[in-house]
């Protein structure tokens, strides 16, 4: 084993304790949800691994809405999560995601709880405020910058929010002219996304062309994404459905819909977040790819 | 035929009917959009590289790619030689397609002729060629600020830097990779 490899297995221990000692003093319950599961949530650009039994969960978002509705409060789950054909530097099929729902807040108290979460682990794992990755120096004091993707897109790309959408190269602009520039000195929440892409998240009263939803970039780096639960389940079935008409259209198969969590009434008004815990442990360990923090890629077994 | 998801560094792949080998290959999935597989190409017969971005639903045509082993026969004018050992086949490349390695042919050295859809397109040498100097400057100490090598030419034209003990007459192993001196070959 290399020297890097075993720092970063290391340090992936004491990110995990880190975790769930800020949880465990906020009176959050650890839970464990079902992985194997006989349906999922569909996703337009997610593709599930299929078993014989059902599927491998692309996140625990349906199970742990499932706990909330029982009663659980707040709640985290740290687990393996599975997406079919996702393998790149910043990417694998199977990864370890961090995912918490907080009772009774929305996104802003959510993103001030992701930024102390993470300076929290700074301050415990490394015993410093800030860190380095890719050569550049991050400020990780609080509180953290907030943009909205519409200013993002007016602050570094060359069409604005609105034209990438209408001309179908919003991934393109993001990937190629956004995210490069994002976070790179001072962590950034973009906030804000338009309706259209508001998976679960509440729409905004306020605008009803916008979601309550965010995603975290350090350092270029996509780290989480977050939103204002939507909790109307009627309004849920109706979004699914359109997930699974938005696959059939790309040709892809549609998921069946869960039937156990579309019998819920409300789920209870909270906000949720998934932070992916190999790109967390990357930005502390200064990896460029995400197979230098894992003790072992499917590839080389 | 190809899925973007197979696409991978290495792969060879049919753009506007020529074709083209990934050289650099980056997944990308922002948010939840969807994924991008965003690609740096060289074109096999004009070595031009380009950057493309494909999305899932894009597919793509394997290059129809084939290797012969051939001999070099001669040059005439802008056209290269060569034949199929088994089958005395003779085919010709111009100076273009044959590009840098017109410095290490010589007569009936054996070579692979890459051949697109049956045409061919290009060739391989062997990473290392032995070649005969015939033309040596006699070299007078103090001649040079980098005392420890000369210039010579090769009998292709070619002109190399060797180190000064190296005679006109003599054989030397060249690396065609970087064109640059291994060894003096004795005898």
């Amino acid at each position: 084993m290399s020297q890097g490899l075993r720092d970063s297995i290391l340090l992936r221990t004491k990110i995990l304790q880190a975790i769930r000692a800020f949880f465990d003093q906020r009176g959050f319950t650890e839970v464990e949800t079902p992985i194997l599961l006989p349906y999922i949530i569909p996703e337009a650009h997610i593709d599930a691994i299929r078993t014989d039994e059902g599927y491998l969960h692309t996140s625990p978002e349906l199970c742990m809405k499932m706990l909330l509705d029982r009663g659980y409060g707040n709640i985290f789950q740290i687990c393996k999560c599975f997406r079919k054909g996702e393998r790149g530097t910043l990417h694998l099929p199977e990864f370890t995601m961090l995912e918490w729902y907080h009772l009774g807040i929305d996104y802003n108290g959510l993103m001030d709880e992701c930024e102390l979460l993470i300076y929290t682990i700074c301050k415990e794992v490394v015993n410093k405020e800030g860190i380095i990755y890719k050569g550049n120096s991050i400020d990780l004091t609080l509180p953290w910058d907030r943009i909205s993707l519409k200013d993002a897109f007016l602050r570094y790309a060359s069409v604005s929010l609105e034209d990438a959408i209408k001309q179908d190269i919003f991934e393109e602009i993001m990937v190629k002219e956004v995210e490069p520039r994002l976070g790179i000195n001072r962590p950034v929440f973009v906030k804000d996304y338009p309706a259209s892409m508001a998976a679960l998240s509440k729409i905004s009263c306020a605008d009803p062309g916008i979601s309550e939803r965010f995603e975290l970039y350090i350092c270029g780096l996509e780290l989480a994404n977050g939103y204002t639960e939507l909790t109307d389940i009627k309004e849920i079935k109706e979004r699914l459905d359109n997930e699974n008409r938005k696959r059939a259209l790309m040709g892809k198969d549609r998921y069946p819909i869960p039937k156990g969590f579309l019998r819920l009434k409300k789920i209870p008004e909270c906000a949720g977040i998934a932070l992916g815990i190999d790109r967390l442990v990357m930005l502390f360990c200064n990896s460029a790819g995400i197979d230098e923090v894992v003790a072992l890629t499917y590839e080389e077994i | 035929m190809y899925t973007a998801s197979d696409l991978r560094k290495g792969l060879k792949i049919v753009i506007n009917n020529e074709p083209y080998v990934i050289i650099d290959f980056q997944f990308s999935k922002p948010g939840k959009g969807q994924a991008l597989y965003r690609c740096k190409l060289r074109n096999m017969i004009t070595g031009i590289i380009v950057d493309k971005t494909y999305r899932s639903i894009d597919t793509f045509q394997p290059a129809d790619l084939e290797e012969r082993k051939m001999q070099f026969l001669y040059k005439q004018d802008d056209q290269y030689c060569f034949m199929d050992m088994e089958t005395y086949d003779q085919v010709f490349l111009t100076e273009d397609q044959v590009g840098e390695a017109k410095n290490f042919l010589t007569d009936n050295l054996e070579v692979e002729v890459l051949f697109f859809e049956g045409r061919p397109i290009g060739i391989n040498l062997p990473n290392f060629v032995d070649l005969k100097v015939i033309k040596s400057d006699p070299w007078v100490k103090g001649d040079s600020v980098s005392s420890n090598t000369k210039p010579v030419t090769l009998e292709t034209g070619y002109v190399i830097r060797v180190p000064t003990f190296i005679e006109e007459g003599e054989k030397i192993r060249v690396d065609t990779r970087t064109g640059e001196y291994v060894t003096r070959i004795k005898g």
